[in-house]
């Protein structure tokens, strides 16, 4: 894994940092963000592959947020070098889709899905739209892309938290970004409807070959779909396969928690684990005396 | 052609000059009023449409005073309030409604002055009445032009702004990541709220005007599912409530025995009644959309 014992200094995996300029949709290098004389990101490096979903992990306040909108470049005066598909943030607004946290949409909100997603494509544009075929086999292949044909034209008001998510994402899809970005798009779902939309992401990734950047707090739903994290601890960032960083003594250090990551059913799961305790070489010790180095 | 149409329908009160200015006048103020209502709600901004209303009571008295046009009046202080409101805050959700407030009571000081001075320097009589609450039959007929004028550029502004602006509804911070200035789309947007508001003051009153540009939008906006049909229905609300007020001020001369009504109350009841059908069908519509949805559920097991 590409990360000290403390996340401290920016390492990327060689595959990502090797040739940035040329196979990477997103490289970002050197960042550094501070608001109000607080250093909130501090050299912040790491790359993203076309097809990679890569998980964005950290603690409350770790920054997240403040990095994913330095790369829409709506985060004032952030030092360093973004690049997405060798343009800056700004110049690079059509390549990149976004799906913000949670958006609140009241339920008599005279919106369709389709209207949302008709906005993905020409919502920066003035005047009248007029009919286009185009724009609307456009809408439509966004539709499809999330499985949101069914619900196309309810009010999206009157939708499930799952089924608005999706409908936020095919409006990130509408101009068929190489880029997407998406803030907590699990918060506040239940289980089916996380991991469901988890699957979504992967077959976006795989089927339709973008780089995809996702923020969680609860990965598990992503860790079937993940092959890359970047975590941030302490302003800095580090990166890794899932297989190096899902590890209990890293995340517990990331976390400053104990953390344990065990395997059940075939699949990796990633717990808080309250009843750990520290041991004298600094790991956490789990009941029944495994220690959090590696995956329990 | 209004007076064509009194020609076809054999309705005398259409052969009215004053009552065909009301009718042109209101009109104008129903639609651009309409258009933007439904955005106005829509971005939670109807305190702030009820205030600039009251504001521009200032603007009113200022034109008695001053002796110019009172829409220019209206239209100048509910400009100016609005740029305050956009300067002041009222982005801010936290800081919105306080900005509105100081914003309100400044311009209502401001209204009070000048009805001071109405009354005690000028001989202008009814001048409160006809600020706070309207008088459609007393418009002159050179007023027609200057109020489809500033109509047509309000609604110029809306056709340019309607996606931007939709965009910044759902969600300001996604609009931000398009490469849209939310500062300014919500700046022309209350300029344009307060063209809106100045003609709907000079309709129906500065008191009234929050009726007709939150009325009609609120109505529809509980039982349309796109944003173009809730306008278009706004607009037809907002019409029928301008006419359907028009005619009921003009007939009650001969109900109530010589004393006509004030027009402003037979609008503001329409619109109030429209509202208050809107909840049970609301209720209605909701039934019938969710059952083939349920019907989809049950088939699907």
């Amino acid at each position: 894994m590409h990360e000290n014992n403390t996340p401290t200094a920016p390492v990327t995996t060689p595959g990502n940092h090797a040739d940035p300029s040329c196979a990477s949709v997103l490289s970002v290098e050197d960042l550094t963000v501070s608001i109000g004389g607080r250093m909130l990101l501090q050299g912040v490096t790491f790359a993203l592959q076309p097809g990679q979903l890569c998980g964005l992990i950290g603690e409350n306040g770790a920054g997240k947020t403040t990095l994913l909108r330095s790369l829409i470049g709506v985060q004032p005066s952030p030092h360093g070098q973004v690049s997405i598909s060798g343009l800056s943030p700004r110049k690079s607004r059509d390549l990149v889709g976004y799906v913000p946290q949670k958006i609140h949409f009241a339920p008599d909100l005279p919106l369709r899905v389709y209207d949302l997603v008709q906005l993905g494509c020409d919502g920066h544009r003035l005047g009248p739209r007029w009919f286009s075929r185009r724009l609307h086999q456009q809408v439509q292949a966004a539709l499809d892309a999330v499985g949101a044909g069914e619900f196309a034209y309810q009010r999206i008001g009157e939708l499930s938290g799952g089924q608005q998510q999706r409908a936020v994402i095919a409006h990130a899809l509408a101009r068929r970004p190489r880029l997407l970005l998406l803030d907590e798009p699990l918060a506040n779902l239940d289980f089916r409807s996380a991991n469901e939309l988890a699957g979504l992401l992967g077959h976006v990734t795989r089927v339709h070959g973008i780089a995809v950047l996702v923020t969680a707090h609860d990965m598990n739903p992503l860790l079937p779909v993940m092959d890359h994290i970047v975590y941030l601890a302490k302003g800095r960032a580090a990166s890794g396969s899932v297989r190096e960083v899902v590890q209990s003594v890293t995340l517990s250090k990331l976390y400053g928690y104990p953390v344990a990551v065990i395997e059940h059913g075939g699949r990796v799961l990633v717990l808080p684990h309250a009843n750990a305790q520290v041991g004298e070489d600094g790991c956490y010790l789990m009941p029944g005396g495994s220690t959090s180095g590696g995956q329990a | 052609m209004l007076t064509w149409l009194a020609h076809i329908l054999h309705w005398s009160f259409l052969r009215s000059g004053s009552v065909q200015t009301a009718l042109l006048v209101g009109s104008s103020a129903a639609v651009v009023c309409a258009v933007i209502g439904v955005f106005t709600i829509l971005r939670g901004y109807a305190f702030a449409g009820h205030a600039l209303g009251d504001v521009s009571s200032a603007g009113g008295s200022a034109s008695f005073f001053l002796g110019i046009s009172p829409l220019v009046g209206f239209l100048g202080i509910a400009g100016i309030a609005a740029v305050s409101l956009e300067f002041l805050g009222v982005r801010r959700a936290r800081e919105q409604d306080v900005a509105t407030g100081i914003v309100l009571g400044a311009g209502i000081g401001l209204s009070a002055l000048f009805l001071y001075l109405d009354m005690t320097t000028t001989s202008t009589t009814g001048a409160a009445v006809m600020v706070m609450f309207g008088s459609m039959f007393t418009f002159p007929a050179s007023l027609r032009w200057p109020a489809i004028m500033v109509a047509a550029a309000a609604l110029a502004m809306m056709a340019i702004l309607y996606r931007p602006l939709l965009l910044c509804m759902v969600d300001p911070e996604l609009a931000t990541t398009r490469g849209i200035s939310t500062r300014w789309v919500g700046l022309l947007h209350l300029l344009t709220l307060s063209a809106a508001v100045a003609l709907a003051a000079l309709s129906v009153g500065a008191v009234l005007a929050s009726a007709l540009v939150i009325g009609p939008a609120g109505a529809v906006v509980r039982i349309s599912r796109r944003p173009g049909v809730a306008i278009f229905l706004a607009i037809l609300l907002g019409l029928a409530a301008v006419w359907g007020g028009i005619w009921m001020a003009y007939e009650s001369y001969y109900w109530f025995a010589g004393h006509a009504w004030p027009v402003s109350f037979f609008v503001v009841t329409i619109i109030f009644l429209s509202y208050l059908t809107s909840v049970p069908l609301q209720y209605v519509l909701g039934r019938r959309a969710a059952k083939p949805s349920q019907m989809a559920a049950h088939a699907g097991g």
